[in-house]
């Protein structure tokens, strides 16, 4: 029995966009719930419908049919200015290319999605350089994006995405500009928001070393998820194999 | 694996015990390959036999043993070795490869669900290795090492079924009647049609394969 609904669940959630001969069913019955805590990885190829699922359970678009409960609210009855609410102070997105201001530091860009929802500028940036420092970003706060590596502006955008009480972070191919180091590092540092912050996060990749950091691995095809991993029971099985005759 | 380089690679930094070796190569490889005793000593042995490896000391007696060197024959050996490339021109006779050409063939048999079953199955043992690397200290680079080359292995598994999966679609969607738009965005059918409609594709080959390890 949970004593707390899941902080994401998607109930047989369907999208189509489009009409007639141009109808495209991106989502098909889609049911899905991630707990706090968990992260959850969406694997699938081009045009599975996992970009779709992520921008749904992200309140960016709204399903054709079927509910999404964030905290085990639903957004369905909620009014437009509660879910823009919700999006600013819960939800924290990362994207493929960083999608950081190109204008504003390492520490403005962080800071402003704080100032956004009321906090006064001082606060935000404390709250900011407290974001980076744990980041291992303490010494860029001051930097432009153009003058940090991609690994760098990476790993900006996800203390952009984790500051203040956020509870579920959404990630969309976070590593898929990285080379393999940078990307587990990411990808480490999401798990460990996740374990340690007691954070939600829901990652789409296609990237299986990417995706065997998450606790779980939902498999999506054509709109459709079709299986998903089973926990293991300990990874140090792997380290008790019998030693070569 | 070569346990017989290893031995040379570690004697290569020192003299050194049959038993001090085989806590070292096991160390050196973050415990991932695991050896026994009767292996080492066995190795030592014909390591000596070829005039890779000199000993001194006496193994009669209790609580004896022979302390090993390694000799200028095998340290140009080690050399070698560290410089040829493993034979990988020939492709190995891989099961999980001919599973799935199998299934293309089989009346009846889903080939994407036999796909995603291996797929679910690697990227869970892939979950697996990742938790370790994600406990181990990161300084311990050979347990790091050898964690990356096993998921890399495995990773390269799970796009072959990813690429498997999409041509198998394609040729599917291809194959598909043109009265029907959805074929290509629908989930596949049981695939009894599409492998009649695929090119019939042979099982075996005259091809000298090794098998593998």
């Amino acid at each position: 029995m949970r004593n707390h609904p899941p902080l994401v669940e998607l109930r047989a959630v369907s999208k189509t966009y489009g009409q007639g001969h141009a109808e495209v069913h991106a989502l098909h019955d889609v049911s899905l719930v991630a707990d706090t805590g968990e992260m959850v990885a969406v694997m699938g190829p081009s045009g599975s419908g996992k970009s779709t699922l992520l921008t749904i359970a992200g309140t960016l678009e709204d399903p054709t049919s079927g509910q999404v409960l964030i905290g085990g609210q639903s957004l369905a009855s909620m009014p437009r200015s509660a879910k823009a609410r919700l999006r600013r102070q819960t939800i924290g997105y990362v994207f493929q290319d960083f999608n950081l201001l190109p204008g504003l530091t390492a520490a403005e860009n962080v800071s402003l999605p704080l100032e956004l929802d009321g906090m006064s500028a001082r606060k935000a940036r404390v709250a900011a350089l407290r974001a980076l420092d744990g980041l291992g970003l303490e010494n860029r706060a001051g930097h432009f994006p153009d003058q940090l590596s991609g690994g760098e502006r990476q790993r900006v955008a996800i203390a952009r995405a984790t500051v203040g009480q956020r509870k579920l972070v959404l990630a969309d191919e976070p590593s898929g500009a990285l080379d393999s180091v940078n990307g587990e590092a990411v990808m480490r540092l999401l798990h460990s928001a996740c374990k340690n912050n007691a954070m939600t996060a829901i990652v789409v990749t296609h990237d299986a070393q990417l995706a065997s950091w998450a606790d779980r691995i939902i498999f999506i095809r054509d709109g459709r998820i079709t299986d998903q991993t089973i926990p293991a029971v300990g990874p140090e099985s792997l380290l008790t194999v019998e030693p070569e005759k | 694996m070569s346990v017989r380089h290893a031995m040379l690679a570690l004697l290569s930094e020192g003299s050194s015990y049959g038993l001090h070796l085989r806590e070292e190569f096991e160390a050196r490889t973050g415990d991932v390959w695991p050896l026994n005793v009767g292996q080492v000593y066995t190795t030592l042995q014909r390591l000596e036999r070829d005039g890779l490896v000199a000993s001194e000391g006496d193994e009669d007696g209790p609580g004896a043993q022979k302390m090993f060197r390694i000799t200028q024959d095998g340290a140009r050996e080690l050399d070698t070795w560290l410089r040829t490339p493993p034979d990988l021109s020939s492709p190995p006779r891989d099961e999980l490869v001919m599973k799935v050409l199998i299934a293309l063939r089989v009346p009846g048999a889903s080939v994407s669900e036999v796909i995603q079953a291996h797929r679910r199955y690697l990227v869970e043992l892939m979950q697996q290795w990742t938790r370790i690397k994600e406990d181990a200290d990161p300084a311990d680079l050979s347990l790091g090492l050898a964690v990356d080359a096993e998921l890399f292995r495995l990773d390269a598994v799970v796009r072959w079924l990813d690429a498997a999966d999409a041509r198998i679609k394609r040729v599917t969607a291809d194959a598909a009647p043109a009265d029907t738009p959805a074929a290509a965005t629908t989930p596949a059918p049981p695939h009894t049609s599409v492998i009649e409609s695929l090119p019939r594709m042979p099982l075996t080959t005259n091809r000298k394969v090794r098998t593998r390890r």
